[in-house]
């Protein structure tokens, strides 16, 4: 599979079939073809919009929660990771080495609706032996995108 | 200032600049600045540098190093590190094999090696040959150090590449060098080892000195830098000039080398010491960072300006201005016969009228005319929407 295709791609989604073949060099079937295929072994998971919401003072929480896993006979971590991120509140989660074992990011409306679903959902499952909340305050950087007072750094226009 | 007075005349009508400077022709492109000046929205592919910054662990080398307090000169010759490293890197890419302690000088970007290199060697009148179209500052260094420059055009039907049968021709019992300048700037062209391997056996022949302004050479696509002074017999008349400023994105740090044999960076030393005497020492961490893990960025950086260099060099070539493929640097050098107009009309008037900035090849001298020079380290944005420029321009323009 042309890694290429899909580095550009995971920089800007939009890039059209055309532009992916012009950097290149690939005709725009081969680059097609490259991208049904990634999509349909799921390697292209799905296509998405990195949003700073907080320009827009929306309310949205976000927090990360380490979870502590009780381990348990006959249940591995996935079984346990499984009962977790099928709660739509959980946004991504990753089983973690260290002193805690799943990351669990979450997004939600406001923050009595985390508090509620890290006592009331994740807090009452019985491998869960315990959790450590934190709210996010505010956004610096952003899948490798800096939010925030970057200034723009200007070239000279011409140089020789 | 009295009005009687020729200007440039002292009371005694003595020119102040001396004959040397007054003679040297200024920069080409100084128009070009001043009407830049009062535009805006324009899109310039006139830059010759990278549009990244520097990666951030090597700035973090240069500012940790001010804040531990090293903020002193340092040894003429460069950090004793950084030439160590300088030496594992040469041979590493090129099997050559430089000491340390003589025969690597670190200098204030190639721009000084170049000009040390000059003064070190030249006698009045000495001949250096050199490719055209030319780097701008080739010439001028020549002059500078009191001698005279010769330049072979290159033609598009050879890719800009310079033969050594044309060098040869050119050669005269007052030739001492050849400057070479691969991957070039303006041009992207590169060297085969090939042709190389020719041209160095003119300069052992004719007994010349080999300047080789390898700046550029991290920065090709799809072919491997052949190093001049790494074949056979070379390395000893060779001034290898390599660079931090392209590779690395490091141009406004200001730090190069110079590696050559002893008794040629002895001599470029003992002008450096008195002219410039070291190299700021931040730029120097920062350098030695460079070389010990900046090769993961720099591969990086190469496979973005490929991705650039391919849609510049295809959209040229769709809108009618015939671009030869440039396998380095990143430059492309598009014709603009398709107009009919000269290099600095076509600059200019594509300026004015579409806000996009190129630089007309006449800047690198008479063989550079006829051709334009576009950069393409800019973002994709800007090269999209400047060639859907630049084909308006041409549709309006087609003779
Ligand atoms: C061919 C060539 N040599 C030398 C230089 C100057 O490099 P430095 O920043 O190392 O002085 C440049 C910069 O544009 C260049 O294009």
């Amino acid at each position: 599979m042309n890694r290429e295709v899909l580095e550009i791609l995971e920089k800007d989604a939009k890039v059209t079939l055309k532009q992916i073949s012009a950097m290149t060099g690939l005709s725009v079937a081969q680059v097609r073809k490259t991208i049904e295929e990634a999509e349909k072994n799921r390697v292209i998971v799905k296509y998405k919009t990195v949003i700073n919401w907080d320009k827009l003072e929306d309310e949205r929480v976000r927090a990360l929660i380490e979870v502590k896993i009780q381990p348990q006979k006959d249940v591995g971590f996935d079984a346990i990771a499984e009962r977790i991120y099928r709660f739509s509140e959980a946004h991504s989660v990753y089983l973690v080495s260290g002193p805690y074992d799943l990351a669990v990011f979450v997004v939600a409306k406001t923050e009595h609706d985390v508090s509620k679903f890290v006592s009331e959902k994740l807090a009452a499952l019985e491998s869960v032996q315990g959790t450590v909340t934190h709210f996010f305050l505010k956004p610096y950087k952003e899948d490798g995108e800096v939010l925030e007072g970057q200034e723009k750094v200007r070239r000279q226009p011409l140089t020789l | 200032m009295s009005a009687r007075r020729p200007q440039g005349r002292s009371q005694r009508g003595r020119a102040r600049i001396s004959q040397r400077v007054g003679e040297l022709s200024p920069s080409g492109i100084r128009k070009f600045f001043d009407m830049l000046a009062t535009m805006e929205d324009v899109i310039s592919l006139g830059v010759g540098e990278p549009d990244f910054a520097t990666p951030w662990h090597i700035s973090e080398a240069g500012i940790s190093g001010i804040e531990k307090g090293y903020t002193m000169y340092t040894s003429n010759r460069g950090m004793l590190e950084l030439r160590q490293e300088l030496s594992r890197n040469l041979s590493a890419r090129y099997g050559l094999t430089y000491d340390p302690d003589s025969e690597i000088l670190v200098t204030v970007g190639v721009s000084e090696g170049l000009d040390l290199a000059m003064r070190a060697i030249i006698n009045p009148k000495d001949e250096v040959i050199s490719p055209e179209p030319t780097y701008v500052a080739y010439e001028p260094s020549t002059l500078l150090a009191g001698g005279r420059f010769v330049p072979v055009p290159t033609t598009v039907e050879n890719n800009f590449r310079v033969k050594a049968a044309d060098i040869e021709k050119r050669i005269t019992g007052r030739t001492k060098a050849i400057l070479l300048g691969y991957p070039n700037n303006p041009t992207g062209a590169v060297m085969e080892k090939a042709d190389l391997e020719e041209i160095a056996e003119l300069a052992q022949r004719h007994d010349l000195v080999m300047i080789s302004d390898e700046i550029y050479d991290q920065l090709v696509y799809g072919v491997k830098h052949v190093c001049i002074a790494s074949l056979p017999e070379m390395k000893e008349r060779t001034i290898f000039l390599g660079g931090f400023s392209k590779a690395y994105a490091m141009t406004g740090w200001r730090i190069g080398y110079a590696a050559a044999s002893e008794e040629i960076i002895e001599a470029m030393t003992k002008i450096h010491q008195y002219t410039m005497m070291c190299v700021p020492i931040m730029a120097q961490m920062a350098a030695i960072e460079a070389l010990k893990s900046g090769e993961a960025a720099v591969k990086e950086m190469v496979a973005d300006y490929d991705r650039r260099r391919r849609v510049m060099v295809k959209g040229l070539n769709a809108i009618g201005l015939s671009c030869f493929e440039p396998k380095g640097a990143f430059y492309a050098f598009p014709s603009v016969a398709v107009t009919g107009l000269s290099s600095e009309e076509f600059a200019e008037k594509l300026l004015i009228e579409e806000r996009v900035a190129v630089v007309p090849g006449v800047a690198f001298g008479g063989s550079g005319e006829g051709y334009v020079r576009c950069c393409y380290a800019t973002a994709l944005d800007e090269i999209r929407e400047a060639l859907r420029r630049m084909r308006r321009f041409v549709q309006r323009h087609k003779s």
